[in-house]
Order: C-alpha cells, then structure tokens, then sequence
C-alpha cells in the first residue's frame, strides 16, 4: 500500500468516524456556552441511536429513500425532549449539573434497552435496511489527490456535520443570540441585569444539545451499527465532550478535535490493514482520545477556558 | 421538622416517588406493577439463597459509595470510580493466581492491598492532575474510566495469552466461604462483606476521629480557610482522591476474589461505580447512610434479575428506577421548600 493509499482509506473513515462526535460536541458547546455543564450527552446519543434505528424499521414503508433523514429528524426531536430531564433539575431545581447529567446517562441506557426489549423481545433491534446512500460530489471529486481523499464516495450526514459545526460558529459569534447565549454563560447576573432570560437562554442551550447528541447518535447508529443494541454507543458521548473541551469551547476547534478523534478510531479500527498502523498495539489507539484530553486540560497545549459560570445553577439575587 | 430529619426525608420521599413512577412505567408498557414489585420483592428476600446473593451484591456497592462519599465529603467529585475499581478488579485477579506459594493470611491480604494500590494509583493521577495543573476532577476521572476499561481489557488479553478472561485465582487468595456457602444454599455469598463493612468504620474513623481527617474536611468545605489556616490544599486534595481510590480498589477486589474469581475482557463498564454515586448521594454521603444506600441499591439490582422469569419484566425497569431516584435526590432542594412549607403550615395551625 502507498502512502497516497493509505490517506484515500484513511480520510475517508476518519470523517465517517468523525460526523457522529461533530454534531454530538457541537451540541455540548452550546449547552456549555449557556452554562451548564452536560455531562449526559452519552445517554441522550443512545436514546438518538435508538430512535435512529427504530424509527427507521417501523417507517421504511412510509418514507422510502428519504427513511434515513426522517430518522435523524425523529432522533432531533426525541433528543431534545429528552435533554429535558436534564434542563427542567439543573436550571429550575437547582440540581447539582454533573449529578443529574450521570443519572442522565443511567436513564438513556436503561429506558433505550427497556424500549428495545418491549418492542423486539430481545437485546438487540433488527438490522435496518434503508441506509443512507453514499455518492459523489459532482466536480469536486474529480479534482486529482484531494478529490478521492474528501469528495468521492462521501456520506450526505459527514456534510452535514460539517455544516452544523460552521453554522454553531457563526450562531454563536456573530449573532445577537449567540451574544446572550454566551453573556449567560460567563456572567448569569450581569446577562439578567440586562434583561436576558437565563433560564430561558439555558433552556434553549441544553435543548440544541439535546437535539444534535440525539442527531449525533442516530448518525452512530445508522451509518456504523446499522442496528441498535446495549454496545451500540459507547463512549461516543464522551468522548465528544473531550472534543468540546479539546476544541476550547469553540466550533470550529472542536470539530477539529473531533476529527481527530475520528482519525484515532478509525485507525483503531481499520488499522490492522495499514503498514506500520498494525504494528501499534491497539490499546494506544483505543486511550489516545482520553489521554489527549487530560493533556489538553492540563494545559500543555495552552490555556483552555471553560465559560465561567458552566456547572453553577443560576439563583436570582443571589452574589 | 428538625433539620435532621428532613435530611433523612428528602432521600426516603426520593425513593417512594422513584418506585411510583417505576410502577406508572411499567403499566403503561403493559406489564402488571404488582407482579414487577412481587418478582423484586422474591428476587431480594425470596429465600437463604436469594438472600445470600443479594448480599454478596451489596459488598461492592458499600464499598463503591464510600469512595464517592469519601470524594464528596472533601470537596470532590469522583466520577471515576468505576476505572478504579476496574483497575482494583484486575490487580487483585493478578496477583490472586500469579502469586503462588504463600499462606492465605499472607495471600489474601496481598491481594487485597494490591487491588487497593491499584485503585489508589488510579486515583492519585487524577488527584495530581487537579492538584498540580487545575484540571477538573469530573473530566479527568470520566477519561480515566475509558483509559482503565481500554488497559485492564489489554492486560488482561496478555494475561490470558490472547484468551478473553484469566486463570481463577488461587484458594489462598479467595474470599470464598464454604461456611457462608452453605448457610444459604450454595449462594456466592463471601467474607467480602467484612471487608466492606470495616472499611466503613475505616472511613468513619478518618474522617471524623483523626486530624488529617478534619483537614481533608477542611479543605473541601473551603479551601481558601484552609489554606489562610495553614493546610496544604495541594497535598490534601491528592491525599482525599487517593484514598477515595483505595476504596474502589477494594470494591473491584470484592468482585475478583470474591464473587468471579477471575477477571474477564469487559466489552463496557461495570456500572457499579455509577451506582456508587447514587448509593454515596442516597447516603448523605456518611458512612452509615453508604450501608443503607448500598443495601437498597444492591437489593434492587440483585432482586432485578428474578424480574423477567417471574413476572417478564425487563430488569432495565430497576436501571429507570435507580436513574430516576438519583434525578429526585439531586433536585432534594424542590423536596426540601415542600417539606419546609408543609411544616410551617402545620405549625401555623
């Protein structure tokens, strides 16, 4: 195999990889940014995952060739509603953010393998059979070296995620809401001084992370597993929270990170094919993420700062 | 309403609404409440063997909740138990079937002090993290988690030459028990149990009988005073995680010489340290209220698995349930102003 081989095998996976963490990481920046931390954004990709999966069996019949895009629409909806049971403890009950984001996670796994159980009457769902068609990008591909590397054979959803991660950086900088969204999630009192709704901000924050962690993991699910079991997600929400915080709390760096991490598992995973990949035990690749995280935060590769008052409930008149 | 019991309130109401809506889950997927509580009810106490196991899944969770109680009462958050007691889970197995020759009063506590060591060592890295470059401990540990489950996994694949679970440990390192055996039909009920309930003295002695426990205390009710007072906070924080990581040691040990008497390649986590958290918050985070959050929550993940041959009933019901009474303790302050209200009408009259 050719170095230029093996960046056409490569790239290609890491992106594929990669889409699921953009749009779950995306999502948890936004929560972050309003000020609360998300830690559940595992349980809500497996309550995505699941959705993905189940809503695709039941209504390929209905939707035909567009089956796939209803399901991550079906997975939006779900994940923000049920990023709820994380948004109404930590923003209007004062709940402790981290504690209730771990029972978030319980209650995804749980509530996703109980559905399951009840509908299919065993651990695991049916494979789908309508999956997301893969093409190429007209033009583009045709470009020599960079185009069989990003534009040939390409998933419409690693597009999408890209585009989310573009459209979260200009939401977040350059718009008036963005502005408030991250006032809040600095400064609660200031922001509420100047007549911003906290609570109402940090809804709409943990509710867009709802949405896209839902997203995240149908995506998961319906590209990579193509069924929905216990293993389905594991880790994927984590670690896109370790492309937030790798990424700075920034979009762009945090698809970036997320990339990265999708070149760590792809490797991980294809890398018994690849010259010299094969020789690394894959226990590195596998903590490469994690460790790179820890490295990260402990500040070798300079300051990351999280929004000041991320993790701390907002309590009117209290200094 | 004393201020005590409304601490040991909010918890005993966060239950109740936790079973009900458990109950109200279970009837609107179509299955009988009554009969789910029934199987639960048998699968905990059903009988000596029932009861045994049930037991056995306590040990674990005692000494899971008292590594998070330990973290918490000192101002940390230990979310990595669970890689901790998968490292303790491992070392323990290790030197339970790689150590031979040695008399069980030397073996056992060997491999108990290795299952300790291992969770510690866990532990104190993200204790320095926090420590020496201000990384959060929440973060830390959840990455840590993935790196214990991701190496433990590696190891154990050397360990077992490619093969995907160890040799069982040697008798002399086991906590196996004919005597407990046998008074409960052959449960795997284990001397663990000891072992938990004296690291709860343990823990209680600490942090309330000894200075070093009162600066501990000290630092995470306010690390600033503590530091104005002359404490190391840096020292102390590292000190309160790495023991908090002894703990969790111990509790995968229980699993590795008591119950399993092996360690296997995991495909996830145990869950043990998660609910661990639960059992530490349920608890009030003392070592008295660990042993009653870690009964309830052994008791009910253990009667659990009775659910689906006796009343067909996912066990996953108990994982809602469990979710849903952590969610209930967390938003206690919702609990606590009805409390406080009830009260002053009550009084009022």
């Amino acid at each position: 195999m050719s170095f230029l081989d093996v960046l056409y095998f490569i790239i290609p996976s890491a992106i594929f990889y990669a889409a699921p963490l953009i749009l779950a990481a995306i999502g948890a920046v936004f929560s972050e940014r309003s000020g609360v931390v998300n830690i559940g954004v595992e349980g809500i990709m497996v309550i995505g995952a699941f959705v993905g999966i189940v809503f695709n069996l039941f209504t390929v019949d209905v939707f035909g060739d567009f089956t796939p895009w209803a399901s991550l629409l079906a997975a939006l909806v779900v994940g923000a509603v049920f990023s709820l049971f994380l948004a109404i403890p930590a923003i209007s009950l004062r709940a402790d953010q981290t504690v209730t984001g771990v029972a978030l996670n319980l209650l995804g796994a749980a509530v996703a393998l109980f559905s399951v159980k009840l509908i299919f009457d065993k651990g695991q769902t049916e494979f789908i059979t309508e999956r997301f068609a893969r093409f190429d990008i007209p033009g583009l591909a045709s470009i020599p070296v960079l185009g069989p590397m990003f534009f040939h054979n390409v998933y419409g959803t690693s597009i999408l995620a890209i585009v989310v991660a573009i459209v979260a950086w200009f939401v977040i900088y350059k718009t008036p809401f963005g502005l408030r969204l991250r006032a809040v999630g600095e400064h609660p009192m200031a922001a509420d001084t100047m007549g911003i709704n906290v609570a109402r901000m940090r809804y709409i924050g943990v509710m867009i992370s709802g949405a896209l962690a839902g997203v995240g993991g149908a995506v998961y699910s319906l590209t990579i597993t193509n069924n929905f079991s216990h293993a389905t997600i594991s880790g994927q929400g984590f670690m896109a929270i370790a492309a937030m915080i790798f990424g700075k709390w920034h979009p762009l760096g945090t698809m970036g990170a997320a990339l990265f991490f999708g070149l760590a598992q792809a490797l991980s995973i294809v890398g018994g094919s690849i010259p010299y990949v094969q020789d690394i035990p894959s226990v590195f690749l596998l903590i490469l993420p994690y460790v790179l995280t820890i490295i990260a935060l402990a500040g070798f590769i300079g300051k990351a700062n999280a929004p000041k008052a991320s993790g701390i409930p907002y309590i009117k008149g209290q200094r | 309403m004393s201020n005590r019991v409304i601490n040991i309130l909010v918890p005993v109401i966060s239950v109740i609404i936790g079973l009900i809506v458990g109950a109200i889950v279970m009837a609107v997927s179509g299955y009988n409440a009554v009969d789910g509580y029934i199987a639960l009810w048998n699968g905990i106490f059903g009988d000596s063997y029932t009861i045994g196991e049930t037991i056995r899944q306590i040990t674990p969770y005692i000494l899971a909740g008292l590594a998070v109680a330990f973290a918490f009462r000192t101002g940390l958050f230990n979310i990595g138990v669970e890689g901790q007691l998968i490292m303790g889970w491992a070392a323990a197995a290790y030197v339970g079937y790689a150590v031979e020759g040695l008399p069980k009063f030397i073996h056992l506590p060997l491999a108990l002090i290795a299952a300790a060591l291992a969770g510690a060592f866990w532990a104190f890295i993200a204790g320095v993290l926090k420590a020496r470059f201000n990384v959060h401990e929440v973060i830390a540990t959840i990455m840590l988690n993935y790196i214990a489950l991701h190496v433990s996994n590696a190891l154990i694949k050397v360990w077992a030459d490619g093969g995907d679970k160890t040799q069982r440990i040697l008798e002399t390192a086991s906590l196996r028990s004919p005597f407990l055996e046998s008074m409960t039909q052959y449960s795997r009920l284990h001397w663990g149990i000891i072992v938990a309930l004296l690291m709860v003295v343990v823990m209680w002695f600490i942090l309330d009988k000894t200075t070093r426990g009162y600066e501990l205390k000290a630092v995470g009710f306010n690390h600033h005073a503590a530091e104005y007072s002359g404490m190391s906070v840096r020292r102390n924080i590292i000190l309160a995680m790495t023991i908090s990581g002894v703990f969790a040691g111990l509790g995968g040990a229980m699993e590795a010489l008591g119950t399993f008497e092996y360690v296997g390649i995991k495909g996830g986590f145990t869950g043990i340290g998660f609910d661990g958290i639960a059992v530490a918050l349920l608890g009030a985070n003392t070592p008295l209220g660990v042993i009653f959050g870690a009964t309830l929550f052994g008791s009910l993940q253990n009667g659990a698995l009775n659910m689906p041959n006796e009343a067909g009933i996912p066990t996953e019901i108990v994982s809602i349930i469990i979710a849903l009474i952590i969610f209930f303790v967390a938003s206690g302050y919702v609990i606590r102003v009805l409390l406080e209200k009830f009260n002053s009408k009550k009084e009022g009259k």
